[in-house]
């Protein structure tokens, strides 16, 4: 290694020199960055960060698709530089819970397309000759897992950019400020000179907030302890050649691992209570025995867990002779929802996180965030890693803390997909909570926001709707979940519900060149009339998609955004990104301004129409349009639109009027037996049986405005961000088709009627995967009950050949194959195709 | 044969040592803690000897309660019985200690245990007085070696030796009789699983000894200048052989 002098000047300087800043370094060459300088507080090749004492093994299964292609991604590059050595891995389960979690871990692992099979206690012991199989009931079994050299992987990583000529390295080099000057960044400040920089990331590990803090930025995570002993020798493991042999045993209900090291086992939990520390807490190197990474071992925190790993491998632990040689309180990253924290920071140009990262995915992750710093579209979509997720209430230390240690004892976790957080709720409230609260509302979280998902109040309407509603026996379907969300569901088709959307980010954007710079960003025709409002996407430069939002035009040179509110601060970014320089287009965020209420069904005319002196006949109010109406007391934004396939119109209101609306409305509703109605159906049983795509799920930088279904007839003259691209995706047939399907029989083999939430493997009625002309295979986007269709609803990516209106498929679900139709290829809704309702 | 440990618990501190800033205690936020190195050779070698011979061992210490810990690594290593001098967390000086300790014994013989060996490492790890051994004999009236680096026991009679300069000192003790030693004499063996839960599970026998004034008063703590230190990489691989056989001539390891 070359060890330079600080330079002056350097295009990029990359803090952290941990597998992460490695890989960034190597990647970033590649692409070719030159004049890139690594620098650590520490010496290389361990400078004492979470690197330096990872116990680098990689298992491949997430149910997160983004995780598991980073995984999969990295697992290629550690074999291309020599360092990866497959052992194999195997879950084990030792409840009847669990066995079913390894189901569903089966199922993943087959829609990610990753080989790997559940196995009885017999063949794991064949596998692991030391394991008691007398307490376990399955395991879950991946061949191609293994271990890595990280540090020497990250070694060859700096050597490769180094023989690109692209490279710098100073070790023992402490960054002290990062000096930003109008809202960019410029100078990063060491202990050894100032370095001008236009580019910096931060890939500092535990240490990440600090350092993003010296240039006003979060980086919102919390090191957190995870313990680790090695014990060793281990008699059977004395003529191990290499460090590796026998496959690593995941513990999944006691949260622990059991991993070969060369002569020793190393044994690790997650078990533990969470022990949380201030990043401005951690020792300097010269203070710490071991690393500052490396904490002192707190036993008594490890006992139960050595308990457990007793039971499991008692053939090597109980050996007398067996000694625990090493044991750790290892710091890693935790954040507030357990992805990592990738990109650009909101707060200052030019600054990159690239933090909260384990072994397992780093390369990929590196891979990933320099394509997007070289040209803007990464291969594998980092959306739900995009650090510009977070609201500012997300950023401070009480949620990052709350929810890293809610989050730590879930690592090993069953988490079932609608399961809710605990910890700091109650942030964000709409002007209709009091209400909602005395109707029975059931809140599930949305970034930060509370929101109905259903109301306890309309209980009495599963009596009138009886089994179309749909009701499910099987535990874990009905978990976080309630019949009472299909009744009203059928109640709004049938009568009239009201639903709070105040969690929408609203934008305004305005200015002299408000019209251009909409043009711009939107893949739709913006130059509207005044008074119309619009559904868009908008794309990335490679045509990806990169948002789905409406857009309202109140002004010539007035536009009003609104876009999820999962989805808002990472969409309000990009358009702040693309704003010119010049001032001459303002976006101001009005999130917290307005309250907003949807009024939809067929009633929904006859409700407002009782409020309002206002023409809203389908003749004076058309379909696609919004403007102020007068609703009693209240001044009011209608806009006729609908994600639930129903006419009606969303409302917006000043906050602080909002509850004086939900009243108005409300009693004006009694006569028609109006429904307070939750995201349960605006989310989901609306939504998926008038095939509306959400983001997130079908809508992906990875998918096109082709495979979506979402492509117009007509494609506008004006440029936009991604014609180029998508111009040639039209011109192509496209690799997959977004398509709705039905499930033809939910009845499993245990009797119960079981049902998908989504993620699922798509196969042939054979069982065999779908894989498309990339390599990708078919997963089930979203699914939920269609209460007025009578059936589940699925929405799948197919290849051609499947994408056919009638053809007999299979969804894996639990280990059990469940034969499902195409009803719909394309948009075309599955309940009123026509669209009549929404027009009417 | 029945042999006595005593131990004492001591921050495990890292190259940069920080002192709180009263310079009255070292600064322990980030830090462990652990008994001296010759201690974890003294207890090796109690457990070593009760393999071999058959016998009882007992471990104590003076301390707070948190010293409970390093009385359980010891019971993990094989120990069968832990006493803890329990005191408030001040410092107690060599005298003072010495006097806790000596009282103990005294008690432990009135309730009909006796001691063949009480062992001490050779000095603690933090204020290293080299005292509480010596005063421990002298005021139970038995014979002491230091600084031991070998010993056998044979009949009533054990075999020390210590290292100098020129060569081994050896001796032949009566027992009973009070050893310290120091780290070498033997390897100390790691904690196994099954013995770390054992000593969980066990009780600890505790004494409340009073506070007595020792000789000994703490000013305060000061460090003293750390040297600066730079890493300098001289290359990888075979290329930088030469310059590293120059380096270890210098440093006279070779």
């Amino acid at each position: 290694m070359r060890v330079t002098s600080l330079p002056a000047q350097a295009r990029v300087v990359v803090i952290g020199a941990g597998i992460v800043g490695n890989s960034m370094a190597y990647h970033l060459a590649r692409l070719g960055w030159k004049d890139i300088v690594l620098i650590d507080q520490g010496p290389m090749p361990n400078p004492g960060g979470s690197t330096g004492h990872a116990s680098n093994f990689i298992f491949l299964t997430d149910h997160s698709k983004e995780m598991t292609l980073f995984t999969l991604d990295s697992v290629r590059q550690y074999k291309e530089l020599g360092v990866f050595t497959q052992s194999g891995g195997i879950e084990v389960a030792r409840t009847t819970e669990r066995v079913e979690e390894l189901k569903r871990r089966m199922a993943s692992s087959k829609a990610w397309g990753i080989d790997a099979e559940l196995v009885t206690p017999a063949q794991v012991k064949e596998m692991v000759p030391y394991i008691n199989e007398q307490i376990i009931l399955s395991g879950f079994s991946t061949p191609g897992i293994g271990t890595v050299d990280s540090l020497r992987g990250g070694t060859l990583m700096r050597e490769r950019a180094q023989a690109l000529g692209a490279l710098s390295i100073t070790p023992s080099t402490e960054v002290t400020g990062i000096e930003v000057e109008n809202g960019r960044v410029r100078r990063v400040r060491t202990d050894k000179g100032d370095i001008a920089a236009e580019v910096v990331v931060i890939t500092s590990g535990i240490w990440s907030p600090r350092i993003a803090r010296m240039a006003g930025a979060s980086i919102p995570l919390s090191p957190a302890v995870h313990q680790m002993i090695s014990v060793g020798p281990v008699p059977l493991f004395a003529d191990t050649v290499g460090e590796i042999k026998y496959p690593i045993i995941r513990d999944m209900d006691t949260n622990g691992y059991e991993r070969q090291h060369g002569s020793d086992m190393e044994v690790g939990s997650y078990d533990h209570r969470p022990i949380l520390w201030d990043p401005d807490d951690i020792p300097s190197i010269g203070q710490s025995k071991l690393s500052p990474t490396e904490l002192p071992f707190t036993k008594e925190d490890f006992d139960e867990s050595l308990e457990h790993a007793l039971e499991l491998i008692p053939d090597i632990l109980g050996d007398p002779n067996v000694g625990i040689r090493h044991a750790i309180n290892g710091l890693l990253s935790l954040t507030p929802d357990g992805f990592p924290l990738l990109g650009e920071t909101p707060e200052v140009k030019g600054l990159w996180s690239v933090a909260a990262i384990w072994i397992k995915e780093a390369p990929g992750i590196a891979r990933c965030v320099a394509e997007w710093m070289t040209s803007g579209v990464p291969e594998i979509d980092p959306s739900g890693s995009d650090i510009a997720r977070f609201y500012d209430h997300q950023k401070t230390k009480a949620h990052i803390r709350g929810r890293s240690a809610e989050g730590f004892n879930k690592t090993y976790g069953i988490v079932h997909p609608r399961e809710q957080w605990e910890s700091n709720r109650r942030v964000r409230v709409s002007p209709f909570y009091e209400r909602e609260k005395a109707l029975g509302a059931v809140f599930f979280e949305t970034a930060g926001w509370e929101r109905p998902n259903w109301y306890e109040s309309n209980k009495p309407l599963l009596a009138d709707y009886g089994e179309r509603a749909l009701p499910r026996r099987y535990e874990w379907e009905a978990r976080w979940w309630s019949p009472i969300i299909n009744a009203e569901h059928l109640a709004m088709r049938d009568r009239v519900g009201m639903v709070d959307l105040s969690a929408f980010a609203v934008f305004d954007i305005a200015g002299s060149c408000a019209l251009d710079y909409m043009q711009t960003m939107c893949a739709v025709q913006m130059n509207l009339p005044v008074g119309r409002v619009i559904y868009t996407s908008l794309l990335n430069p490679a045509g990806g998609i990169k948002a789905d939002l409406t857009v309202m035009r109140l002004g010539t040179n007035h536009f009003r955004v609104v876009t999820g509110g999962a989805d808002g601060m990472r969409d309000r970014k990009w358009f702040a990104d693309h704003l010119p320089e010049d001032g001459a287009v303002q976006l101001t965020d009005l999130t917290s301004s307005w309250g907003t209420i949807g009024v939809w069904g067929p009633r929904a005319r006859d409700l407002l129409q009782s409020i309002t002196d206002a023409d809203v006949t389908n003749e004076g109010f058309p379909f696609g349009t919004c403007r102020f109406v007068d609703l009693g007391p209240v001044r009011a934004l209608a806009s006729r639109i609908s994600y639930v396939g129903e006419l009606g119109w969303e409302i917006y209101v000043p906050f602080e009027q909002g509850a004086r609306l939900w009243d108005s409305i409300w009693e004006a509703g009694q006569p028609l037996r109006i429904a307070p109605v939750g995201i349960g159906v605006y989310g989901t049983t609306g939504r998926l049986e008038k095939c509306y795509r959400a983001y997130g799920n079908e809508l992906e930088q990875e998918f096109t405005l082709v495979e979506t279904g979402l492509a117009r007839p007509q494609v506008k003259p004006q440029d936009f961000i991604g014609k180029e691209a998508y111009l040639k995706q039209r011109a192509e047939p496209p690799a997959v088709v977004l398509c709705t399907l039905t499930i033809d029989d939910n009845t499993s083999q245990s009797g119960f009627k079981r049902y998908m939430m989504g993620r699922e493997p798509v196969l042939s009625q054979k069982g065999e995967r779908l894989v498309d002309r990339h390599g990708r295979g078919s997963y089930v986007t979203s699914a939920g009950s269609g209460p007025s269709v009578g059936k589940t609803i699925l929405m799948s990516f197919l290849p051609p050949e499947q994408a056919r209106v009638g053809t007999r498929l299979a969804v894996e679900y639990f280990g059990e194959r469940y034969p499902a139709t195409v009803a719909v290829v394309g948009p075309t809704p599955l309940f009123d195709p026509q669209n009549t309702r929404v027009r009417s | 044969m029945n042999v006595l440990t005593c131990i004492k618990r001591v921050p495990a501190t890292a190259g940069h040592i920080a002192l709180t800033p009263d310079g009255q205690e070292i600064d322990t936020r980030y830090l462990g803690f652990t008994i001296s190195p010759h201690e974890e050779c003294a207890v090796e070698e109690a457990v070593r000897l009760i393999e071999k011979h058959g016998g009882t061992t007992t471990v104590l210490t003076l301390g707070p309660e948190a010293a409970t810990d390093q009385l359980r690594d010891a019971m993990a290593l094989g120990i069968e019985r832990a006493i803890l001098l329990e005191t408030d967390g001040r410092e107690w000086d060599p005298a003072a200690t010495a006097a806790a300790i000596v009282e103990a014994i005294q008690a432990e013989r009135a309730a009909g245990r006796t001691y063949d060996i009480v062992m001490f490492g050779n000095e603690s790890a933090d204020s290293a007085g080299y005292q509480v051994g010596v005063r421990v004999s002298e005021a139970l009236d038995l014979p002491c070696v230091t600084a031991i680096k070998a010993l056998d026991v044979a009949g009533g009679t054990v075999n020390v030796r210590r290292q100098t300069e020129s060569g081994w000192e050896t001796a032949e003790v009566a027992l009973p009789a009070v050893l310290a030693v120091k780290e070498g004499i033997n390897l100390p063996r790691y904690p196994s699983l099954p013995g770390r839960l054992k000593a969980k599970k066990k009780e600890i026998e505790r004494i409340k000894p009073e506070w007595r004034d020792g000789g000994l008063e703490k000013v305060r703590l000061k460090l003293p200048v750390q040297a600066a230190h730079s890493v300098e990489v001289l290359g990888k691989n075979g290329d930088v052989s030469a310059e590293l056989v120059q380096l270890f001539r210098r440093l006279s390891l070779l």
